[in-house]
């Protein structure tokens, strides 16, 4: 799906779908560029290479909507609208983080934006997920919840659990799986059969399943917007599988090519596939967007990651006398 | 107005009312809705609520938990029951890392208003599987809550009191209480988690209690006094948060202390009150005793786990050691089997 696909969605859209790849980019490889400052001091996995899933479903959500995920959530933090500020805020453990200093990256949180939590334990949030959508059917919410997460949590009995319920309930929920083929660094071929396809497991269960191109935004958009339209309609729930590549090591802001879990071949394969570049060069062919426009997009966008980043370096650590506080709601 | 009721009438009468009150409270769990109802505690529930809010649910213990995590999340009050504790045991992740942690991690955002039932099995050859106490597991975790009630009366008030809790409240129940009968108040009425009751008043020595064996504990407080021991039996009712100051104070006026568990004793629930008192620096006539499980998993036969569970007698000769009383051999025979907890069991579980 190209040029062609292009054409089947407004230029609005496009443009949206755009801006939030390169800013997601760009504010991942700014976290890149700090870390080793030593001044963020927790885990970051970070979602370069992987963003066109993030954008592309998120940009057929509503705010009310609700997304949660993993261990690696910047790109669906950010694609659904959580605050950049309290994100820099909290990865530098400050009292304005948006956990205040709880969670940390692994923990990001933005329910204004409708971004229900994220979790390290792989698979946990999915449950979760079908749990909150239950919710908002029996209360007579009109939400779609999306649960993002990697293929490794498909090896997960949650993942099983989660999805036959959701389908036996007809929920309005939304499986987004990331396959990037790496748990940490094991590859697809020591954790599941030769042959499996992870689509075709959630089928299993009996939930309308489909597999795409995880580096191509419009692809993902479009299957999104069929699923997600889907579970509006009290159609019940539905699986995406987006194959794609996460680039930097599995946590930390490095390369880690030269430990040799994966091939210079099979990386740059996948680096040639970038999300961003494949999308710009349809969007020139198509005379969307010029070359000048991309680069005060990019400007702009520093510009906001410049300010966020400031904000979190002068923010006030949280008081030592909280340590223990929301350990219990009153 | 009270009436008597038995302990899972108070359960039901319980949930019922909670329901009634807040559309937001619903039940769900393996059996909810079944003929049986989980020993009775959930029948007439669906009549009543529908099958959206009474639900029985797939055999998937962990991922169910999860989904009674985003349900609270989102807005509801579930409640989830477990027909044996140690079904529970599949949905450590979800409690542990999840229902405990979320309001702590988001920073006061997220509250997650749960309530676990779990079921201890005792006797009847429930064996290894089927008769774990597991509360000194659950009472380590800083987020969740931990009741275990003896009376029906405390059965209904510990409900409510759980159900309206903002937390996740892992509420215990012991199966050879379920026919136990006493007065229960009509209406709402809350027993506040974290409160011991003083069962009996005594001078002599403290006995605190934990779910079934505070039976016991009052029924070895009656041969006890016999022998002119004046034992005060504590009902400790809350283990997180527990009531620290009823305990302490009692022992500061008894100094002796035998605690007494339906659970394991290295590394369980009795440990945490011994060394709380201790670190309080209360001074006791003779070095505190525990009355708990043997070291070793529950065995079937009921040979074998008529030697297993400590018994009224078993605090009797710890308290007349304390004293050094000798007791004489000889008790009040035993007229029922000691697998079962009454006449009015006979199985299978």
């Amino acid at each position: 799906m190209h040029t062609d696909t292009l054409a089947t969605v407004d230029t609005g859209t496009v443009r949206g779908l755009h801006r939030d790849l390169i800013r997601i980019r760009l504010i991942d490889e700014r976290i890149a560029a700090l870390y080793p400052e030593q001044e963020m001091r927790c885990p970051v996995h970070l979602s370069i290479g992987q963003e066109a899933v993030s954008v592309g479903v998120c940009a057929n959500l509503r705010r009310t909507d609700r997304v949660l995920s993993g261990h690696r959530s910047h790109g669906h933090y950010l694609a659904k609208g959580g605050s950049l500020k309290a994100m820099f805020a909290e990865l530098y453990g400050r009292a304005t983080g948006c956990t205040s200093g709880k969670g940390g990256s692994m923990h990001l949180l933005d329910l204004e934006a409708g971004f229900f939590g994220a979790v390290p334990i792989v698979g946990s949030t999915i449950p979760i997920a079908v749990g909150a959508a239950w919710a908002s059917r029996m209360r007579g919410e009109d939400r779609v919840v999306v649960a993002f997460f990697g293929e490794a949590a498909t090896e997960e009995g949650v993942f099983h659990e989660a999805i036959n319920f959701a389908q036996l309930k007809r929920l309005p929920v939304l499986f987004v799986c990331e396959n990037n083929l790496y748990s940490v660094y094991s590859p697809m071929s020591v954790r599941q059969p030769e042959g499996t396809e992870v689509y075709q497991v959630a089928a299993g269960h009996g939930v309308e399943s489909a597999q795409g191109d995880g580096n191509d935004v419009v692809e993902v958009y479009t299957m999104a917007r069929a699923a997600i339209e889907r579970a509006r309609q009290g159609r019940g729930p539905s699986f995406l599988e987006f194959k794609t590549y996460r680039w930097r090591e599995h946590c930390g802001p490095f390369y880690d090519n030269d430990i040799g879990y994966r091939t210079p071949a099979e990386f740059e394969h996948w680096r040639r596939s970038c999300p961003i570049e494949r999308f710009e060069a349809q969007l020139r062919d198509s005379g969307v967007m010029l070359p000048e426009e991309l680069a005060s997009l990019r400007r702009e966008i520093e510009q906001e990651i410049d300010e966020a980043v400031a904000f979190a370096k002068s923010s006030p650590f949280p008081d030592a006398a909280d340590m223990a506080s929301f350990t219990y709601a009153e | 107005m009270s009436r008597d009721l038995k302990f899972v009438q108070a359960l039901n009468e319980a949930t019922d009312l909670c329901m009634a009150k807040d559309s937001s409270v619903q039940i769900m769990g393996l059996g909810v809705p079944d003929p049986k109802g989980v020993f009775g505690s959930t029948l007439g529930l669906q009549e009543k609520y529908g099958a959206e809010r009474v639900s029985d649910l797939p055999t998937s213990e962990n991922g169910m938990t999860g989904v009674a995590i985003g349900l609270a999340l989102a807005g509801m009050r579930p409640i989830v029951t477990h027909i044996r504790l140690d079904f529970a045991v599949l949905t450590l992740e979800q409690l542990v890392n999840q229902a405990a942690k979320w309001h702590y991690m988001f920073g006061g955002r997220m509250r997650v208003p749960m309530v676990v039932r779990m079921i201890v099995g005792r006797g009847w050859g429930q064996g290894p599987q089927h008769s774990q106490s597991l509360q000194a597991w659950f009472a380590h975790v800083p987020g969740l809550k931990v009741v275990m009630p003896t009376t029906p009366h405390d059965a209904k008030g510990l409900l409510i009191a759980s159900i309206e809790d903002d937390n996740p409240v892992i509420f215990i129940e012991h199966r050879w209480l379920y026919n136990i009968s006493g007065p229960v108040p009509e209406g709402v009425y809350r027993v506040p988690i974290g409160s011991a009751r003083v069962m009996r008043e005594g001078t002599d020595i403290t006995i605190v209690a934990i779910s079934y064996m505070a039976l016991e504990a009052l029924r070895a407080a009656d041969v006890l006094a016999s022998h002119g021991i004046s034992a005060e039996v504590i009902d400790l009712r809350s283990l997180r948060p527990w009531d620290e100051r009823t305990v302490i104070d009692s022992v500061r006026k008894t100094r002796r202390l035998v605690v007494t568990d339906t659970g394991w004793k290295i590394g369980g629930f009795s440990a945490e009150i011994v060394a709380r008192v201790a670190e309080d620096g209360v001074a006791m006539a003779v070095p505190p005793r525990r009355v708990c499980l043997p070291d070793s998993p529950t065995p079937t036969s009921p040979a074998l786990s008529a030697h297993y569970y400590p018994r009224a007698v078993d605090i009797e000769e710890t308290v007349a050691a304390m004293f050094g009383v000798d007791l004489p051999e000889v008790h009040a025979p035993v007229t029922i089997p000691l697998d079962i907890p009454d006449m009015s069991f006979s199985g299978p579980f």
